[in-house]
């Protein structure tokens, strides 16, 4: 099986995120991530959902999809032709004896330390899904406490926009 | 045959001649404007409730009648909907019989039925209805009560989740927030239910929302950004599929529903007569192609005609109109018509190939898609001459002749079902509307009676839902007053839902009831006596042992004659003494065998090519072998 990620623009309208969500898990499609936000038109709500399907269920994915009545447009993001970022917020064990070896690795991954205290980093990244799980394997030997991670939110590279033509 | 004498109506019916006591069509002219809101000029917003808002938006979209029971949340709409002068309101004696009864209404109309109902159970009632109209894409529109707004989310007395509840069951619902929006979620719900493929709209209704003051105005600015239903086909495929068609030499026209519902029935004949193939109609598609037409080799599927199932397996090209490869059709799938091309055209995309790989999808309204296949077709055959069918067309007579539809008598010397059902359908007509529960006499009146129009046969086939065939057959009566309406049900089926039948000798909707009573819930003892070694575990009604209940004495008791019938002598007599009767239901009593069997049967979980025409004959299996 292998990862497609789907934009989907849906109404801005209450439970559309459990009709989208019901879909799934009634017609036994397995969701890997799932992130919902507004765009730049205030009625209109992305979601940018990653499924791991072969590509005949993925068409009836898509088409079941299509069938409600709130979604209005799925685009499928194919990654060389599109931007794919997830967030992390991700809080090590870093005390006086490892601090520097801490903030070393997140300097190499370009991430950004936004919480400090004596014994720990809360250390903010964002990229695609390798990257972040990288920052992990290199950042797991300290001692990771807690840790919180956004779905995937993908765009299309180049001046086209989904978004502008909704039919 | 045992008869007790007719008791005096308790209803009087309507003197000869008299209207019935529904308005006239919608928009018909005459109709004065109702007292509670005056009749503003088109378009000119009003001030009401969301009640009268509610009422009048039912009227504008072409509501005649809506099946209901009231209660606390849905009370408010219940008050104008006594001065409404369009809509009737049908009491019915539970939801799942106005749920049922809008199905039965809109398969027989053509229309969009309506049922109401209050919160809670009220509303939980019809979730049955609901997933039988959404698999057999039937147009209803669903009116519940909600606690007030304030009340949502608390666990309030009567609530229910019914919008998060129906969500997998409905084509869409609606929870109404602002009693502005009533006009537009009803006017939506109509438009969704009826067009592109059809299925049932809920609309949530909270009661404080219903009481509010506000304003109505007709037509509303519907706002549905993403829906789009593609009803016209592609040229390219339609060009494709002809040539396709044109070339084939074992082709078969699979039709299902879909060509029901897009009121496609007339050019499908025109079709098949101009190609000369064989047509085999599914389940919900019984009647959408004359039973009577050479052509046609009758159903497919699990208890369809050998001939049937025969030419899906061995055709080169199944030319799918409106049906969706469901599993009691295509057996087990990896064996299914194995040589066949598939040209596959339905309203609804995700259709297809989403169980049967299609070659030439064709996305577009069974009609639409006729009519320009046909004019393709004629283009196609102007420059090529088809294959001769002739030898396919032997193969298959020579399968039809060799293997009927038939029955054997039951040898206890106990009434045949299969022949009480028969002689209705010689006497009683093709004219005439059918309803079944399901089980083994929803086969047997698949089979059996000879549908030659459309419309005529209504029963549940994708949920397969026992007790839809007296509820349905009183909504398809009050749509269709002047046509016969019977029910042909089982004793199991009869047992979940004849309490609609009070509503029925209440509201004059004389409908008959032929109860199929083998005292058994037969399809299930079928499958225990071939499947689980003759251990029949809870399977008899007892309706046989101890007579429990007594449907002759049950139907006097709601209202209607009832009528029995115990031997072969009395059918004809009995079926004819039920015809002359139209001031009241009537429910026949047919005592019937408990060990017929439906034939022919493809088991479970098996290939087409072992259909067995009866127990132990494999014709397509044996044929092959030898």
């Amino acid at each position: 099986m292998t990862k497609h990620t789907l934009s989907v623009l849906v109404e801005n309208k209450p439970g559309v995120l459990a009709r989208v969500s019901g879909l799934f898990s009634r017609r036994g499609f397995n969701i890997e991530s799932l992130a919902v936000g507004p765009t730049e038109q205030p009625d209109v709500s992305r979601m940018t959902i990653v499924v791991a399907v072969d590509e005949l269920p993925l068409e009836q994915v898509t088409k079941q999809l299509n069938k409600l009545v709130n979604v209005i447009k799925i685009v499928e993001l194919e990654p060389p032709t599109a931007v794919q970022r997830e967030l992390l917020l991700v809080k090590v064990r870093a005390d006086a004896t490892v601090r520097s070896q801490v903030l070393e690795t997140v300097q190499l991954f370009r991430a950004k330390v936004v919480d400090v205290s004596p014994e720990a980093l809360t250390v903010e990244a964002t990229g695609t899904a390798d990257k972040i799980d990288a920052l992990l394997r290199m950042l797991e030997p300290f001692g990771i406490r807690e840790m919180a991670q956004s779905g995937m939110v993908a765009i299309g590279r180049g001046p086209r926009s989904i978004t502008a033509t909704r039919s | 045959m045992t008869t007790t004498p007719h008791r005096p109506n308790p209803v009087p019916a309507p003197p000869p001649g008299a209207p019935r006591p529904k308005p006239g069509p919608p928009g018909a002219p005459g109709v004065p404007a109702r007292v509670a809101v005056p009749g503003p000029p088109a378009g000119a917003p009003v001030r009401v409730t969301g009640a009268q808002s509610l009422v009048r938006s039912l009227e504008e979209a072409g509501c005649e009648v809506v099946f209901g029971i009231p209660g606390g949340a849905i009370l408010p709409a219940y008050d104008p909907l006594l001065d409404s002068k369009k809509v009737r309101h049908v009491l019915v004696r539970h939801e799942q019989g106005a749920g049922h009864a809008a199905t039965g209404y809109a398969q027989a109309t053509g229309r969009v039925g309506v049922c109401m109902a209050t919160s809670g159970p009220g509303a939980t009632n019809l979730v049955t209805p609901l997933a039988d109209a959404y698999m057999d894409s039937v147009p209803i529109v669903a009116i519940t009560g909600q606690v007030p707004r304030g009340a949502i989310g608390t666990d309030a007395f009567q609530e229910a989740d019914i919008s998060g509840i129906t969500l997998p069951i409905t084509k869409h619902n609606f929870l109404v927030t602002d009693p502005a929006d009533i006009p537009r979620a009803i006017a939506e719900a109509f438009h969704l239910a009826s067009t592109g493929r059809p299925g049932p709209v809920l609309v949530d209704i909270p009661k404080d929302v219903l009481q509010a003051s506000t304003t109505f105005s007709w037509p509303p600015e519907l706002r549905l950004p993403g829906y789009r239903p593609t009803t016209k086909p592609h040229g390219k495929q339609i060009r494709e599929a002809a040539k396709l068609i044109a070339g084939a030499s074992r082709p078969v026209l699979y039709v299902g529903g879909g060509v029901m519902r897009a009121g496609a029935c007339p050019d499908l004949l025109e079709l098949a007569e101009l190609t000369g193939i064989p047509v085999v109609t599914t389940l919900m598609a019984r009647g959408a192609f004359p039973d009577s037409h050479r052509q046609h080799l009758g159903m497919p599927g699990m208890h369809g005609t050998v001939a049937a199932v025969a030419a899906m397996q061995r055709s080169d090209l199944l030319i799918a109109l409106g049906a969706r490869f469901d599993d009691r059709v295509t057996g087990q799938l990896a064996t299914f018509a194995p040589d066949a091309l598939v040209v596959h055209a339905d309203i609804d995309p995700a259709e297809i190939s989403k169980n049967r790989k299609a070659d030439v999808p064709i996305v577009g309204d069974c009609k639409e898609v006729i009519t320009e296949l046909l004019e393709a077709i004629r283009a196609e055959l102007a420059t090529t001459t088809p294959p001769d069918l002739t030898a396919w067309w032997a193969q298959l007579d020579h399968l039809r002749n060799t293997f009927p539809l038939g029955y054997d008598w039951p040898s206890d010397g106990t009434l045949s079902p299969q022949y009480a059902i028969e002689r209705i359908g010689a006497l009683v007509g093709p004219d005439a509307i059918y309803t079944a529960g399901v089980g083994q006499h929803q086969m047997w009146a698949a089979q059996f009676v000879r549908y030659e129009k459309p419309s005529t046969w209504i029963n549940s086939g994708g949920l397969g839902t026992m007790g839809f065939a007296v509820p349905a057959a009183m909504g398809a009566k009050y749509g269709k007053p002047d046509r016969q309406v019977w029910a042909i049900d089982g004793d199991g089926c009869f047992q979940m839902t004849n309490q609609e039948l009070a509503t029925c000798a209440i509201e004059n909707i004389p409908i008959k009831v032929a109860v199929i009573n083998n005292g058994n819930l037969g399809m299930v003892r079928q499958w225990q006596n071939l499947f689980y070694a003759e251990r029949y575990s809870g399977t008899d009604l007892g309706t046989h042992k101890h007579r429990i209940p007594d449907f002759v004495l049950l139907a006097e008791a709601l209202g209607c004659v009832g009528l029995r019938c115990e031997s072969k002598e009395d059918v004809d007599r009995v079926i004819t003494e039920a015809m002359a009767i139209d001031d009241r239901p009537v429910v026949i009593d047919f005592v019937v065998g408990k060990d017929a069997q439906v034939w022919p049967m493809v088991a479970a979980g098996t290939g087409n090519d072992h259909i067995m025409a009866a127990r132990g004959i494999r014709p397509l299996f044996d044929d092959d072998e030898g």
